[in-house]
């Protein structure tokens, strides 16, 4: 398809949305990264078959958290597609970093990255 | 298990205000089974506390430990070495952990995290619920194995009173009435007969009202 998606947007891989942990959310957060979203499966869809439901509820703890530490929930959003679905990807991809400009870069911006 | 809550990052943030190098310390039993304050518990508290501090521009350095248990000073003397480079500790543990440990350090600050709720079980992943309140004497036998001190929100010994509908409880429609619970018991056990002893006024010295417990078992005293 060689669709476009904003450069910005870097992709983690994982094996199902299921192993992403609120640590893991976090832990990027803390890197300095201005947002964050989770592309699971659709919903009903999981070869594991919970795997994006839990990590639909982890999400939302996790704005929770952000929002309590002043940082705000919605730099992280939880989106289900099909790998057939590029086009909703690029689209997703575009979407989200418009809004996280709108929201402007993370105040932890200068806090130093983990691992260094 | 003790069960408990942990704090909101406002409180805490409150408590340590004064502080820029804190010792979070998990405990590595009940709040590590409730999720309140074990190990994971104590990695995103920090991980929070440390995403406050570069948002609002302060320096807070965060060291996290988590010992097997608060409750023993064996594993409270662990920290010894290094507590000392803290300005305050940050306990995760229940509140017995959190004075044991603000006991064995008497110059050290120690905060707790963590509001201690109740003694518990596990209903499902993620859901406790109160079944013990320690009162000293156990009255199971009598009550089909539920116990009216801790279920029922009057503690009533004879029970159940004129606020239970439908075998739930006026306090609450999500409440279970404790003493719907035992009749339904004793009848599953064959023990009816049990329901119609009047048990008596409870001796309440065995629980809060005589003061802190204390249990002594001579034999194994070193």
């Amino acid at each position: 398809m060689r669709l476009n998606y904003p450069a910005n947007v870097k992709i983690v891989k994982v094996p199902c949305t299921g192993r992403v942990d609120v640590l893991l959310i976090l832990k990027v957060f803390e890197s300095g990264v201005d947002g964050v979203y989770l592309a699971g499966c659709l919903e009903g869809e999981c070869h594991f078959l919970k795997g994006n439901l839990r990590a639909k509820k982890r999400v939302q703890y996790v704005k929770g958290l952000l929002d309590e530490v002043g940082l705000g929930g919605s730099r992280l959003e939880m989106v289900n597609m099909s790998s057939a679905q590029g086009q909703r990807f690029a689209e997703f991809a575009r979407e989200m970093t418009e809004k996280i400009r709108a929201l402007g870069p993370s105040p932890v911006k200068k806090l130093k990255r983990v691992g260094d | 298990m003790i069960v408990g809550n942990r704090k909101s990052l406002e409180e805490i943030l409150d408590m340590i205000k004064p502080h820029k190098k804190i010792l979070l310390l998990g405990c590595n039993e009940c709040v590590t089974v409730c999720a309140a304050g074990g190990e994971r518990e104590v990695g995103v508290l920090a991980s929070e506390l440390r995403l406050w501090s570069a948002k609002e521009g302060q320096e807070i350095e965060i060291r996290e430990h988590t010992l097997e248990r608060q409750c023993d000073h064996e594993y409270i003397d662990q920290i010894r070495p290094f507590v000392g480079d803290y300005e305050a500790v940050l306990s995760m543990a229940c509140g017995a952990g959190v004075q044991y440990v603000a006991e064995r350090y008497r110059t050290k600050p120690v905060f707790p995290a963590v509001n201690t709720t109740f003694l518990g079980v596990t209903l499902e992943h993620g859901v406790w619920s109160e079944r013990c309140q320690g009162c000293g004497t156990c009255i199971l036998e009598k009550t089909g194995g539920i116990c009216p001190i801790a279920r029922c929100a009057k503690s009533l010994l004879n029970g159940p009173c004129g606020g239970s509908s439908n075998g739930k409880c006026e306090v609450d429609k999500e409440i279970d009435c404790a003493w719907q619970l035992i009749i339904d018991r004793l009848k599953e056990l064959g023990q009816m007969d049990r329901y119609e002893e009047i048990i008596p006024v409870k001796d309440w010295t065995t629980s809060r009202d005589g003061g802190p417990r204390k249990r002594i078992r001579e034999d194994l005293k070193l």
